[in-house]
């Protein structure tokens, strides 16, 4: 297992590479200057000595190639550089956001998997009953209504609402608090994004967990259980259910790799300062030194989150041996 | 303050008051003091040096931190030639020796957040790096001074700047908001990069903490300048770049205010829900909408067919119905309007597009269209529009040209693109027909803000020559009499809208501020970037 482990891991580093390689090249093939950008605010007016001292201290006036080799390099040394926006070390404002991002991420995971696998189980178990069928409409609804969207009318239900009822609109608030700094406001801003992107991604899991379960419900071993006279109770919560998670399990780390960069416009609609708002900005501003760490970072939660699957696996299913 | 522009002035202030819309400091009362404002943030900061940087997302949140040598009135930000002393003493100077040399008295007390006293050193200092900059250090706005030969600083108290010529743009110039006063110790001990990522200013507030991509947070100076302000406690200015995110937070209480304007459905709609919790000042706003036609590409090099571009706009109607659903309102020319060197009504309506007479500016552009031989063009004129993919007002205004020209014949496709490709179309490509342009400036500058209109200024990208307006333009430069100034500017005007038509104004743009009634003190000015030290600002709560 440990050698499949380190198998796995120095395979990322092709992966990493290639990823490099296309994110940079990329990038550059679009229109835009952050310079341009950066001065020309006011009334369009750029004066070119500044544009040019401005890709000077960028470093975008030297060759391709040397600004690939310094990106590349800046792995080697562990010096991600600098916003080419705000000019702090990427690290730094990446660190700042990735905390909210984390924390967003697993509390949508929570709220998913809360609604996800007693939804699906029920569904599979009642199947074809009124019940089954108002799951997967609650479930399809989920999955055919944008979080944004959701996010946008949490938002203002919250406005009316308590506005129809104290005489004073109230909203989430609108600024980061660490939950060890003020656990209460800290839980009144983020469970909103919580649920409007948990129930999405709950949605696809839904489905998920009950065409799994169902599958496994018609297994012989199942069928044998019955026989044997065992309670429908415990078939389903010992033999069945684990037998159907594993690929609600890969949908479910899939998603939660997704949420840690791909929030881009539920962040915006709750004004949450996070990765995905910082990958729109820094795209914006063609920030090229933001944008690529923030797409390798992405890769990376994406392999690794592979892999934590796959070990996962094993645990789930004792048939699974890797080697 | 009196500068070149006084006496005209008074006319064109009292014309602004009119249009400025709800509560001022005067009729709120005496101020209260403390609170905190929270207030919204649409742009991003890119970094704190307010020499270098050209955003309102960094001016609303930093420049409380700063002060200015000279700041337009914050009693009275709506009138164009208002000027205050800030760190100066007494009245704004007026030029000696010709209009040459302008001596200020700088006052004495005031001290930095970290202690330091402020003298003319630091002044002087602040203003060679804005002027003269060494190689490697960036100013953005450095050819506002182009007319200044030397800053110096004589004893301690005095500062003089000496010009090469006289000049009426330089006193807004110096007031321009951007022009932070740094300390002279903290550029020689850390250099003169040093406030891009750092603060220490002698503003209202002193710095607590900016949160990267989320807030800035200041705390009242008590050592402040101005006696008796800043009445608040502190403030958060809370980055918030989604517009509906920002409207729910003032509807919400999250936020008391925004500073840079709401389109006219977020008004109605915040009124609507809040009543008398919400107040609305609204002024006419120091930006303009333009449409520049590409005269390296043909047919644009032909006067014709621009002229008939600017004849088939119906400014007046636009006026009307875009002010609805848009951030823009005004007719007018080159000049700011109500400006007194502004053009009036009845010098407007001479200008080809401005006419109130539709229908004769319609068929004036479709027979010069016939003229320059678009009837035989196969298919017609067809223009390559484009536009910055930014809702208010460039593309509503832009899909309104677009029906416009269609009304004359001529056939637009809109090419929409993110402002990083929409900049590079327009400044480095250039492959456009007629592009969307705007020129919005903090200070009303008018003889700095005309420039746009030459072929040779550094923004103007409509790729002419124009040696006859260059030639007026240096007479108005020189001129040192308002009455010459007004008659040059008409000529201008006529000649870059009119007789050229080298670039289309379309409508001027319309700043609505609707804000929690309990924010008082803050009056609106015609810029987004003015009147934000927030000293004058109180909560009545």
């Amino acid at each position: 297992m440990y050698k499949y482990i380190i198998k796995r891991l120095l395979l990322m580093i092709p992966t990493l590479l290639g990823a490099a390689v296309l994110v940079f090249f990329l990038l550059r093939l679009v229109p835009g200057d952050v310079c341009e950008v950066r001065l020309a605010g006011t009334g369009l007016y750029a004066d070119p000595e500044e544009v040019l001292l401005c890709q000077k201290n960028l470093g975008l006036d030297q060759p391709l190639m040397v600004q690939f080799w310094d990106f590349i390099w800046g792995y080697v040394v562990f010096d991600l550089g600098d916003s080419m926006w705000t000019g702090f070390p990427v690290t730094h404002e990446i660190g700042l956001r990735f905390e909210l991002s984390l924390q967003v991420a697993i509390m949508a995971t929570f709220v998913a998997i809360a609604i996800a696998i007693p939804l699906g189980i029920i569904s599979a178990v009642k199947q074809d009953t009124w019940i089954d069928y108002l799951v997967r409409a609650f479930s399809i609804a989920g999955i055919a209504m944008p979080s944004f969207w959701l996010g946008i009318l949490i938002i203002l239900g919250l406005l009316i609402s308590t506005q129809a009822v104290f005489g004073d609109p109230w909203m989430p608030p609108i600024d980061y608090v660490p939950i060890w700094e003020d656990p209460l406001r800290n839980l009144s801003q983020l469970i909103w994004p919580a649920v409007a992107t948990g129930y999405r991604y709950s949605a696809v899991a839904t489905r998920m967990t009950r065409s799994a379960l169902l599958e496994v419900l018609r297994e012989d071993y199942v069928r044998t259980a019955r026989a044997k006279g065992l309670v429908e109770k415990v078939i389903i919560n010992r033999h069945a259910l684990k037998n159907s998670l594993l690929p609600v399990v890969t949908i479910i780390a899939i998603e939660f790799a997704f949420l840690m960069g791909g929030l881009v416009v539920t962040e915006q609609v709750f004004n949450l300062n996070g990765l995905g708002r910082l990958f729109v900005e820094s795209v914006g501003n063609q920030d090229f030194a933001m944008t690529q760490q923030l797409v390798m970072l992405v890769v990376i939660i994406f392999v690794l989150t592979n892999i934590i699957v796959d070990i996962f696996y094993a645990w789930l299913d004792p048939r699974i041996r890797y080697s | 303050m009196k500068f070149s522009l006084t006496k005209l002035a008074v006319s064109g202030a009292v014309g602004l008051c009119l249009a400025v819309a709800g509560t001022s400091i005067s009729k709120a009362g005496s101020p209260k003091s403390g609170g905190v404002l929270n207030f919204v943030v649409g742009s991003k900061i890119p970094s704190y040096d307010g020499h270098k940087e050209t955003t309102f997302g960094m001016i609303h949140p930093i420049r409380p931190f700063y002060s200015l040598l000279i700041r337009v009135n914050p009693s009275n930000p709506s009138s164009p030639t208002d000027f205050v002393c800030d760190l100066c003493e007494g009245d704004v100077p007026k030029p000696t020796e010709n209009g040459t040399k302008y001596t200020f008295k700088i006052r004495s007390g005031v001290k930095f957040h970290d202690g330091t006293p402020m003298t003319s050193a630091d002044i002087k200092a602040t203003y060679d790096k804005i002027i003269f900059p060494p190689e490697g250090i960036p100013s953005s706005r450095k050819a506002f001074f182009k007319a200044v030969k030397s800053v110096t600083a004589p004893d301690a108290n005095t500062v003089v700047f000496k010009l090469k010529f006289p000049t009426g743009s330089f006193i807004p110039a110096l007031a321009t908001p951007f022009n932070f006063v740094y300390s002279k110790k903290d550029l020689d001990t850390h250099g003169l990069k040093w406030h891009q990522k750092n603060i220490n200013g002698t503003g209202a507030f002193s710095f607590v903490q900016h949160q990267k991509g989320a807030f800035v947070e200041g705390k009242k100076f008590a050592d402040y300048h101005h006696k008796g302000q800043p009445y608040l406690d502190g403030f958060k200015a809370i980055s918030a770049p989604k517009l509906a995110v920002r409207v729910a937070a003032i509807r919400g209480d999250r936020a008391a205010i925004e500073f840079r304007g709401f389109p006219p459905k977020h008004r109605d709609d915040l009124v609507k829900a809040l009543g008398k919790k919400i107040t609305v000042q609204e002024s006419d706003w120091n930006c303009v909408l333009l449409a520049t036609p590409n005269q390296e590409h043909k047919p644009f090099d032909d006067a014709r067919i621009r002229q008939a571009l600017t004849l088939s706009v119906d400014r007046w109607g636009g006026s009307k119905y875009l002010s609805r659903i848009a951030i823009v309102k005004t007719v007018g020319g080159v000049v700011f309007p109500k400006h007194p060197l502004a053009a009036n009504m009845d010098e407007l309506v001479k200008l080809k597009g401005y006419s109130k007479d539709l229908n004769a500016s319609r068929a004036e552009a479709k027979k010069l269209l016939a003229d320059a031989g678009v009837d035989k063009m196969p298919g017609g004129l067809n223009v390559d529009f484009n536009n910055r993919a930014v809702d208010q007002p460039y593309k509503v205004v832009g899909t309104w040209l677009i029906d416009q020209w269609k009304k004359v014949g001529i056939n637009a496709t809109q090419r929409v693109q993110p402002s990083p490709q929409f900049y590079a179309t327009l400044r480095k490509k250039g492959d456009f027909d007629v592009s969307v342009d705007f020129n919005c400036q903090s200070v009303i500058n008018p003889i700095a803000d005309i420039t746009k209109f030459l072929g040779s200024a550094g923004n103007n990208y409509g790729n002419y020559e124009d040696a006859e307006l260059e030639a007026i333009y240096e007479k108005i430069l020189r001129s040192g009499s308002e009455s010459e100034q007004r008659s040059l500017i008409r000529k201008y005007e006529t000649r870059a809208l009119s007789e050229q038509a080298h670039i289309g104004v379309t409508l001027w743009w319309y700043k609505i501020n609707p804000h929690r009634s309990y924010v008082k003190g803050w009056s609106i000015a015609p810029s987004h970037y003015l009147n934000q030290s927030l000293d004058n600002v109180w909560l009545d709560k």
